[in-house]
């Protein structure tokens, strides 16, 4: 290539790494692979279609050393409509309240356990394996939606960046494992694994109980926004014993 | 489409509106969900109307987690010094929780015989 040209080609990158625009693009198109993929494994949990792309696009991140918040300008965006798309989770669960009425029993008595379960096994562990009191508290929300348990460290005396980051990692762990662990459990009861999955795992295993069924979905859904505000609540009860 | 996006939209706003006045602490996008889930509920010409843009933004769910997700990875070396029992801690809690949830609620269902007759 002429000097001109591989000047041009230069300038025109500088332009384009600093715009919206081409870190938007990224997104939707190591999405769209990576849920194509995700298809074409007919939905293998390994195959997890946030996994698939957020391991390119951080690469590609560090490889033309981008700053997160050049990358952010653009996918702020889709990171805006997390918050509608929150609301939207309303719709599908107000067309099966029949049947989450009938279960608000079994509902209430999983929504205690599972949150109390998340909460104490987390804060043990790493307690035991001799982690401090900060990182402690920034893992006791960890299975709740960013925005709450950030709110929640900050209350408790744990670090909300840690948090996210932990949150972050709880919840595509969770859709890693949820199916190969209800098939290990013989959990055929879509609603029972779908509700585990938005518990231990917010919005980002609500999204693959999606994938499941429009029952586990809906389940996920509602355990989600019950998770969030029963955690709320008892991290902070749960940390007065550790402090 | 559109139009069913701004009902989204209005009850976000509400959400958060109420989560700033009454100190909640609780996100605003909760407290909408919540709302809508009522509304919808109640006046189902509202719920068929909002399903018109919460079908197509539910089936890209995954799709809005991705900024976050990519934040974090540059938040991964400063685990390393937690590595362990971080890494075990959320391996374990995760599984655990699941577990529990799962089966509790089936045995809650089995007990009271919620089984469905279909």
């Amino acid at each position: 290539m002429p000097n001109g040209a591989m000047q041009n080609v230069a300038q025109l990158w500088v332009y384009l790494s600093a715009s919206p625009l081409l870190w938007l693009f990224a997104t939707l198109a190591a999405y769209a692979i990576a849920d194509r993929i995700s298809a074409a494994t007919n939905r293998h949990p390994l195959a997890n279609p946030v996994l698939l792309a957020t391991v390119p696009l951080a690469a590609l991140l560090a490889l033309t050393h981008t700053p997160y918040t050049t990358y952010f300008a653009g996918a702020q965006f889709v990171h805006f409509m997390l918050g509608p798309a929150t609301v939207a989770l309303a719709v599908p669960l107000a067309a099966e309240w029949g049947r989450v009425k009938r279960l608000a029993v079994p509902i209430t008595i999983a929504l205690f356990a599972g949150s109390l379960t998340a909460i104490f096994s987390a804060v043990g562990i790493a307690w035991a394996l001799g982690a401090p009191h900060a990182v402690l508290a920034s893992l006791a929300p960890k299975s709740v939606t960013t925005p709450i348990a950030m709110g929640i460290a900050s209350m408790i005396g744990g670090l909300p960046s840690l948090t996210a980051t932990l949150v972050v990692v709880t919840g595509i762990l969770t859709a890693v494992i949820a199916g190969p662990l209800s098939r290990l459990l013989r959990m055929k009861d879509h609603a029972a694994h779908g509700f585990a999955s938005g518990l231990a795992g917010h919005g980002i295993a609500t999204a693959s109980a999606y994938h499941d069924s429009r029952i586990a979905g809906i389940f996920a859904g509602l355990a989600l926004a019950l998770n969030g505000v029963l955690t709320s609540i008892l991290a902070p009860l749960v940390m007065k014993l550790w402090s | 489409m559109l139009p069913a996006f701004a009902v989204l939209l209005a009850f976000q706003l509400i959400g958060e509106s109420l989560a700033r006045i009454l100190h909640l602490g609780i996100p605003g996008p909760v407290i909408g969900l919540c709302l809508l889930a009522a509304a919808c509920i109640v006046n189902h010409r509202l719920r068929d109307f909002t399903q018109k843009a919460a079908h197509p933004i539910i089936s890209t769910l995954s799709l809005l987690f991705l900024p976050a997700a990519v934040g974090v990875v540059q938040f991964l070396p400063l685990l390393q010094s937690q590595g362990l029992a971080l890494g075990v801690a959320i391996v374990v809690s995760t599984a655990l929780t699941l577990a529990v949830t799962a089966l509790v609620f089936r045995f809650v269902v089995h007990r009271m015989h919620l089984e469905e007759r279909e």
